[in-house]
C-alpha cells in the first residue's frame, strides 16, 4: 500500500501537488471473531472518481461505514480535509462535506421525493425550535425555505426527478430511489461523496444517466469513491481503482493495471 | 353558488367545525329523544365540548412524539399524572390534611408541565438508543411506576426540607378550587355570597333562556378549553410543518438516513419528548382541574391505550385528524355507548335489567330478548371495550391511515408542492 502511495506522490510530483481530502490509516474492525477489515488504508484524490471494488464479504460496505461513522474502527485513524474524524458521529462527519448514499437506498418512504431533498441542506435556521415557535422569527425561515425550494427544484431537475417531486419516496422504481439519494446528498453541498452501488439494480439508460452525472460533478470538483461491482462502470470511469479482498487492500491502481493483475483476476474467480 | 361538499372539507378549520356542529347536532337529537330540557341539553353538549377538548389535546401532544417522530410513547396517562399531582400539591393548602405548598394557580400549572416535561425528558435520555419497542416499554413502566407511588402510603405525606406535602395516596389529592367561578361569584369557595357584576349580567342573560348558572360555569371552562386546543394545534403545526418537523419525520422513517444528513437526531428526539409530555401535563391538569379532586386510579394505562386509539381513528402524522379522532373518539366512542343504552331503555321502556347473565339468558329460549337486553344495555360500559376493539379492527383492516392520514401534509414552512415561477410553464405545456 505504501508503495501506491508513493507511486502517486511521484505522480503529482509532475503535475502541481496534488490534494487527498481523505485518508484512512489501518484502520480495522472485527465483528466477534471475524475480522471486517483489516489495516485498510489508502487515500482518495481530490476530483478523482475512485472505485473500491472487490468480491462479497471483502469489507467494502464496512469500510464505507467506518469513514462515515456508522460504526466505528477498532483501530486505525481516518482523516478528513486533515481533520482527524475518528469515531465521530455521522451527523458530524456529514456536516463538514463527506456525505454518503447506501446500497440498499434509504429513502423516506412515507415522505414526498421534495420532502427527502429539501431534508437535507445544512444550517436551516428552521431546524431551531424557537425560530419556528415565534411569529417574528418564522419570516426568515419562510425566506430560507423559498430559497432552498429553488435550488431543491434545480437538483431535482439536474437528477431527472422534477416530474416526481410530489410522489411518496416509497413509490419510486429502484433507480430513481438511486438517484433521489444521490440528488439528496447533494443538497447538503458535499465536496466528496461516497455511493455504495449506486448501478446496482439499475436499468441501462438510468446507468448511463448516472455515469453522466458523477463525470459532469467530479468535473466541477467534487470528488467521488464508489462501491460498485458492475466491471463496465468501474473500468470505463474509475481512476484510480481500489481492489479489497478479505478485508485488506489487495492492489491499487489504473483500471488496465487492475484488469491484468491474475491475483485480482483470482480473488474474483474465488482462488487463493 | 353551487354547494360542494370537495369545498366544504377543503379548509381544515371547516372540517374541525364541521366535525363540532355534526356532533353537536347529534347530541341535540338524542338529548330530544331523551326528553331532556333546554338546560339539560345544553349541559350534555358542555359534556361531550369537554372531554373532546381534552382528548383533542392529549392526541395533539401524542402525534408530536408518536405521528411526527415515531416515538412509540405509551406512558401518556403517566406524564399527564405528574402534571396533575404537581400542580394539586404546588398549590394545595399549607394546612389542608394533605398539605401542599399554597402557591398560586398559575405557578402550579407551569411547575406541574415543567415536571411533566423534565420527566420526559429524563426518560427519554436512557432511551434514545432504542427501538421503538423498548421504549414502549420503558415508558409504560415509567407510568405504572409513577402511579404507584402516587397510590403508595408512603408518599400520602411527606417532607422536603421541612416542608410538609402528599399525594394522599388512594384516597386521591385536592385540586384548587375551578378558576372560572371567580369570573362568575365574589367568593368562588361560598356561591351563596354573591356574584360579581359580570356574573350577574351572564347569569341574568341565561335564567331567561332557562340554564341554570352551574351549567354557565362549565360551558365556559369548555370554551377555554377548546381555545387551548387551538393553542395546542398552533404549536405542533408549528413544530411539525417546518424544517423541524422534516427531521422528525425522517427520524421517524429512518433515523440512520437522518444521521447521515446531518441531523443530530438524539437532540431532536429529546426536545420533542420533552414538549411533547409537557403538554400531556397541562392537558392532564386542565381536564381534572375541573373536578376540584383526583386519584391515581384515573391514569391507568387504558386511558394511554384510549389516547392511542383516538390517535389512530384520526390519523396518525395529521394535525387536523388528531383532533378530529380526539372528538370523534370522545363523543361517540367513549360517551356514545352510554346514550344509547340511555336512548333504548327510554324509548323502549324496558323494566329493571336482570342481575346475572343467566337470568338475562334463559327467557331467550321462550323467544323473549327484552331482558338480554337490557342486561348487555346495563353492562354497556363494558361492551364499550369490546366495541372499542371491533372499531380498531375494523379501522386497522380498512383504512390504517385513519381518517386523515391519507393527505399530504408536507413537512415544510412554505408550500413545497409548488414550483416558484413555473406556472405559466406547466400551463403552456396542457395546451
Amino acid at each position: 500500500m505504501s508503495s501506491s502511495g508513493a507511486k502517486k506522490k511521484q505522480k503529482g510530483g509532475k503535475n502541481s501537488a496534488k490534494k487527498y481530502p481523505l485518508k484512512v490509516e489501518k484502520i480495522g474492525k472485527r465483528f466477534g471473531g471475524l475480522s471486517a477489515v483489516d489495516g485498510v488504508s489508502f487515500s482518495v484524490e481530490e476530483g478523482s472518481i475512485t472505485g473500491l471494488i472487490g468480491p462479497n464479504g471483502a469489507g467494502k460496505s464496512t469500510t464505507f461505514d467506518l469513514i462515515t461513522g456508522i460504526t466505528n474502527p477498532d483501530t486505525g485513524v481516518i482523516k478528513f480535509n486533515g481533520e482527524d474524524i475518528t469515531g465521530k458521529k455521522p451527523y458530524q462527519i456529514a456536516n463538514i462535506g463527506l456525505v454518503r448514499t447506501f446500497q440498499i437506498t434509504r429513502e423516506l418512504k412515507d415522505m414526498t421525493v421534495m420532502e427527502n431533498v429539501m431534508l437535507a441542506p445544512k444550517n436551516q435556521i428552521g431546524q431551531q425550535l424557537s425560530n419556528v415557535l415565534l411569529s417574528k422569527l418564522r419570516r426568515k425561515v419562510k425566506d430560507q425555505e423559498e430559497e432552498l425550494l429553488e435550488k431543491a427544484w434545480e437538483t431535482l431537475d439536474t437528477f431527472h426527478l422534477d416530474k416526481l417531486a410530489n410522489e411518496y419516496a416509497g413509490n419510486l422504481s429502484g433507480g430513481q430511489r438511486k438517484l433521489l439519494e444521490m440528488a439528496r446528498v447533494m443538497m447538503m453541498d458535499p465536496s466528496m461523496i461516497l455511493l455504495d452501488e449506486p448501478m446496482a439494480g439499475v436499468n441501462p439508460t438510468l446507468k448511463k444517466q448516472i455515469i453522466t452525472l458523477i463525470k459532469k460533478l467530479s468535473k466541477n470538483g467534487y470528488t467521488f469513491l464508489l462501491v460498485e461491482h458492475d466491471m463496465d462502470v468501474v473500468m470505463n470511469h474509475c481512476d484510480p481503482i481500489i481492489v479489497m479482498h478479505n478485508g485488506e487492500v489487495m492492489l491499487e491502481g489504473t483500471p488496465s493495471e487492475i484488469s491484468t493483475n491474475e491475483r485480482v483476476i483470482d480473488a474474483y474467480l474465488g482462488g487463493s | 353558488m353551487k354547494f360542494d361538499i370537495e369545498m366544504l372539507l377543503k379548509s381544515d378549520a371547516r372540517i374541525v367545525a364541521s366535525t363540532f356542529v355534526g356532533i353537536s347536532l347529534l347530541f341535540i337529537i338524542v338529548a330530544m329523544i331523551l326528553g331532556l330540557d333546554f338546560n339539560g341539553t345544553v349541559n350534555t353538549i358542555q359534556r361531550i365540548m369537554f372531554l373532546s377538548a381534552v382528548y383533542a389535546m392529549v392526541v395533539l401532544a401524542l402525534n408530536l412524539q408518536w405521528g411526527y417522530a415515531g416515538m412509540f410513547n405509551i406512558g401518556v396517562a403517566g406524564f399527564m399524572l405528574s402534571g396533575v399531582y404537581t400542580m394539586a400539591i404546588i398549590t394545595g393548602d399549607p394546612n389542608g390534611i394533605i398539605p401542599g405548598l399554597g402557591l398560586p394557580i398559575p405557578i402550579g400549572i407551569i411547575g406541574g408541565v415543567l415536571v411533566a416535561s423534565l420527566l420526559g425528558l429524563l426518560i427519554s435520555i436512557p432511551t434514545l438508543k432504542l427501538k421503538a419497542d423498548y421504549l414502549a416499554i420503558v415508558t409504560i413502566g415509567f407510568a405504572e411506576i409513577i402511579r404507584y407511588a402516587a397510590n403508595a402510603l408512603t408518599f400520602k405525606t411527606f417532607s422536603i426540607a421541612g416542608v410538609e406535602m402528599g399525594t394522599g395516596a388512594g384516597r386521591g389529592i385536592h385540586l384548587p378550587m375551578n378558576p372560572i367561578r371567580n369570573l362568575y361569584y365574589t367568593d368562588p369557595s361560598n356561591l351563596g355570597l354573591g356574584k360579581t357584576v359580570f356574573g350577574q349580567y351572564v347569569f341574568g342573560f341565561f335564567e331567561i333562556i332557562q340554564v341554570q348558572s352551574s351549567v354557565v360555569v362549565s360551558w365556559t371552562y369548555a370554551i377555554v378549553l377548546i381555545f387551548v386546543v387551538g393553542l395546542f394545534y398552533l404549536i405542533i403545526y408549528r413544530i411539525g410543518n417546518s424544517p423541524f418537523g422534516r427531521v422528525l419525520k425522517a427520524i421517524r422513517e429512518d433515523e440512520i438516513v437522518a444521521n447521515a444528513l446531518g441531523k443530530n437526531t438524539d437532540i431532536y428526539k429529546m426536545k420533542v419528548f420533552a414538549i411533547g409530555c409537557g403538554l400531556m401535563g397541562l392537558a392532564g391538569i386542565l381536564w381534572q382541574g375541573s373536578y376540584g379532586y383526583t386519584n391515581p386510579t384515573t391514569f391507568q394505562p387504558i386511558l394511554t391505550f384510549y389516547i392511542f386509539i383516538a390517535l389512530i381513528i384520526g390519523g396518525s402524522g395529521s394535525n387536523t385528524g388528531s383532533i378530529i379522532g380526539g372528538v370523534v373518539f370522545a363523543s361517540l366512542l367513549f360517551e356514545g355507548p352510554n346514550f344509547i343504552r340511555r336512548v333504548i331503555m327510554h324509548v323502549f321502556k324496558f323494566d329493571k335489567a336482570p342481575n346475572s347473565i343467566i337470568e338475562a339468558i334463559i327467557p331467550i329460549s321462550s323467544f323473549d330478548l327484552g331482558p338480554f337486553v337490557a342486561y348487555s344495555l346495563a353492562n354497556i360500559s363494558s361492551l364499550r371495550v369490546v366495541f372499542l376493539g371491533l372499531v380498531l379492527v375494523y379501522i386497522i383492516q380498512n383504512r390504517p391511515e385513519g381518517l386523515l392520514g391519507y393527505r399530504k401534509e408536507l413537512a415544510a414552512s412554505i408550500d413545497i408542492s409548488r414550483r416558484p415561477g413555473a406556472e405559466v410553464k406547466r400551463g403552456k405545456r396542457h395546451e
